[in-house]
């Protein structure tokens, strides 16, 4: 592909836009906006402009459409698979200070956000007004932009769903400026393609994310977490079938391992309140009365103890349900500071294959000598599969990890699977996704992108390119 | 060996609305829970039964529903449980407090030890545990944050004082109140609370006591009165630095050495 390299008459006109003390080239553009939180691809843009206005990100890339130049959107830059990376160099555009709640809706029950706004900032704006937004993705510093931009999902996916499940309409800024709405604070929407949908999860490559409208809930009054232990990971991935089958709806089902936990507790300086049990599984209710939780959760638990659970564990208060969700967000840190890489596997797959699929991953780990540790959403199939490079030689571990995904993704695709829960496809699983979708299917994906963005400037080189 | 522990009931969140014109808690559709101090102790207690075979004995002062966190205590592994509940001791201060817990002490008859929590997060005074030892005429050391051995006659503790921390060994019967984060309690059982579904818990009222007196119960044994409750000024002010690293640590060194939290060697 064939880019403009930026020129000084470039950054004088970035400079008119933003005003010097937004746009920065070089030397000055702090390390963090070369790489994401675990791609292993680095490539810094040759200009990073902090943008506050959708009319800002018209204007630039208006610009960049007109002089060639790649544009890569970017929030908090906490991808896993290098979506927010500028790989062709150009223009980074720093969405973080786009950071307004616009509006809270009551009649409709929506929140107007701009796409730099913090998931952790949505959750505590909205719950002290007793309303609900239920995606739950364990990094909650994301931008709500960058959750759109990969169809984030999260925990609470078991009961409630996904990013998109939440999104009722979109301001965008397309690749040659303009600016477009989609959707709405609307409940139905028969009228024409949705658009808005083939946004949510499109990872910067069709458009700027520049507002959203977001759907709340009422804020259920009351959450229980039963930690359940088991003597081993495959009785306790075994007995979500049978809860999902017993028609109480769980908000959350997470699976965990001892080791994990343990690296959790080093991690954090904290105990777990239990880590006596080989394997866990971590299942969250929701509701107004603790008779009506009491009621869903004394069901399942019965299940559990009638199918090897050792015990079952009640988290029913703030403090019990910090001590275990804090050591929960913290798996993905605390994993990654045990090694010294890594790289993840974020398959989804059919949730009555999900312990297959686990006991499969442990024959590659034997098979393969190579560290693999994994825990996720053992509710929706979503599964968080880390393989550790530990003190294996650089090319061992290329090779290692390129054996070992192919198999797992392999694995997966036969079992109905998908390449991605939540991550995204990014740069570092186009071979993947080529594999899952086929010819055909990536080229429909490529007339999509062209449809929107003729001059591929947008975030080249990922999804499906 | 025999160790007591003192629970309390408290609003499950910490944010309670106070109406400002009574100064009265706003309890109304509030969901209750053992104050989380609580929790560390019974934690505490549950540790030297596993070790030294001891027996558990969880003592609350409350209205009637405050059995809840008895049952719970039961579901986390206590043996046994007393609730001191009647209407005359109700309003009570500080001072009331001590002194029917240490007469539902002495009811129950004196264990080797007591356990406290270092405060509750309604009351936030810490001076119940020592209160009631006093009472008891036995030693006392709050602020636990370490237990250190459990021996057959005495106890040797860490306990954190504003700039030391002191390794006291204290002979039994004695109170301690521990700290937050001594432990991490373990969490309720849905095993044991199907096995203890059916344990009782004795229920004590004013005549149960040795000292019926009842000018030293409830409102009218609380030299305390409380003039007006509010809620505290919260200040969210702050302040955005950009730089790089080195100029901001020293930028922060300075701001907090100013602030005095941090000196100089």
């Amino acid at each position: 592909m064939n880019y403009a390299e930026i020129t000084r008459e470039d950054i004088s006109f970035l400079e008119a836009v933003c005003g010097k003390d937004r746009v920065c080239c070089g030397s000055r553009i702090n390390e963090d906006f070369s790489h994401d939180e675990l791609s292993g691809i680095s490539r810094y843009p040759e200009v990073l402009v902090r943008v506050t206005e959708t009319g800002e990100v018209a204007e630039i890339m208006s610009y960049a459409n007109r002089r060639r130049i790649p544009v890569t959107p970017r929030g908090q830059g906490t991808g896993l698979v290098g979506g927010s990376v500028a790989i062709y160099g150009g223009i980074m555009l720093d969405l973080t200070p786009m950071n307004r709640i616009l509006e809270l809706d009551q009649e409709n029950l929506t929140l107007t956000v701009e796409p730099g706004v913090l998931l952790m900032e949505i959750s505590k704006f909205v719950e002290a007004r007793e309303l609900f937004y239920p995606p739950d993705p364990g990094e909650k510093s994301a931008t709500i932009g960058g959750n759109i931009n990969t169809n984030a999902g999260g925990m609470r996916a078991v009961k409630y769903g996904v990013t998109r499940d939440y999104v009722r309409g979109l301001e965008i800024v397309l690749a040659d400026g303009e600016i477009m709405q989609l959707g709405g604070k609307v409940v139905k929407n028969s009228s024409g393609y949705s658009l808005k949908d083939l946004i949510v999860g499109s990872e910067g490559t069709l458009a700027v994310v520049t507002r959203a409208v977001l759907r709340l809930l009422p804020l259920p009054r009351k959450t229980v977490s039963l930690l359940i232990p088991y003597p081993d990971l495959t009785r306790a991935i075994e007995t979500v079938p049978l809860i999902i089958k017993s028609k109480s709806i769980p908000t959350a089902v997470e699976f965990m391992e001892r080791e994990v936990i343990l690296a959790a507790e080093d991690f954090l300086g904290k105990a777990f309140p239990d880590s006596s049990a080989a394997a866990y599984l971590l299942l969250t209710f929701d509701g107004n009365s603790r008779e009506e939780i009491e009621q869903a959760y004394e069901k399942v638990a019965h299940i559990c103890l009638g199918h090897g659970a050792l015990d079952v564990f009640i988290s029913d208060t703030p403090e019990r349900n910090e001590a275990i969700w804090t050591a929960r967000g913290a798996f993905l840190e605390a994993i990654k500071a045990s090694t010294t890489a890594m790289d993840e596997c974020d398959v989804v797959v059919p949730r009555k294959c999900v312990a297959d699929f686990i006991k499969d991953i442990k024959r590659l780990q034997d098979e393969f000598g190579v560290r693999i540790m994994n825990f996720g959403h053992a509710g929706d199939g979503n599964l968080h599969i880390y393989i550790l490079k530990d003190a294996l030689e650089e090319k061992v571990w290329v090779q290692k990890l390129e054996a070992v995904f192919n198999k797992m993704y392999a694995h997966a695709d036969s079992m109905g699977g998908l390449v991605s829960g939540e991550h995204g496809i990014g740069y570092a699983k186009k071979p993947f996704l080529e594999k899952s979708m086929g010819h055909s299917g990536m080229e429909l994906l490529k007339r999509i992108k062209l449809a929107f963005d003729p001059n591929n400037i947008l975030n080249p080189g990922k999804v499906c390119q | 060996m025999n160790i007591t522990v003192c629970i309390k009931q408290v609003p499950g969140t910490s944010e309670v609305e106070i109406d400002e014109k009574t100064g009265v808690l706003k309890r109304e559709g509030v969901d209750s829970k053992m104050n989380p101090f609580d929790l560390f102790a019974v934690e505490s207690a549950l540790r030297i039964k596993a070790e030294r075979h001891a027996q558990v004995n969880v003592l609350c002062m409350g209205p009637p529903q405050s059995i809840e966190i008895i049952k719970e205590a039961y579901m986390m592994g206590a043996d046994t449980g007393v609730l001191l509940s009647d209407r005359r001791f109700a309003g009570a201060d500080v001072l009331a407090t001590a002194y029917t817990l240490s007469q539902g002490i002495r009811k129950c008859g004196l264990p080797d030890l007591i356990i406290c929590g270092k405060q509750t997060t309604d009351g936030d005074t810490a001076q119940v545990g020592p209160e009631t030892a006093e009472f008891l005429n036995i030693p006392h050391v709050a602020n636990v944050r370490k237990i250190i051995a459990v021996g057959e006659q005495d106890i040797t503790l860490e306990m954190e004082l504003p700039c030391s921390v002191e390794i006291v060994r204290v002979k039994y019967p004695c109170l301690i109140t521990v700290e937050k984060d001594i432990c991490q309690p373990r969490l309720p059982s849905f095993k044991l609370k199907l096995a203890t579904a059916g344990r009782e818990v004795a229920v004590y009222g004013l005549d149960d006591f040795a000292d019926r007196d009842e000018t030293r119960y409830g409102l009218a044994g609380s030299p305390t009165q409380v003039r007006r409750i509010f809620p505290p000024e919260t200040n969210t002010a702050h302040e955005l630095w950009e730089g790089d690293g080195k100029n901001l640590a020293a930028r922060l060194f300075e701001c907090l050495e100013t602030g005095k939290f941090i000196t100089r060697e």
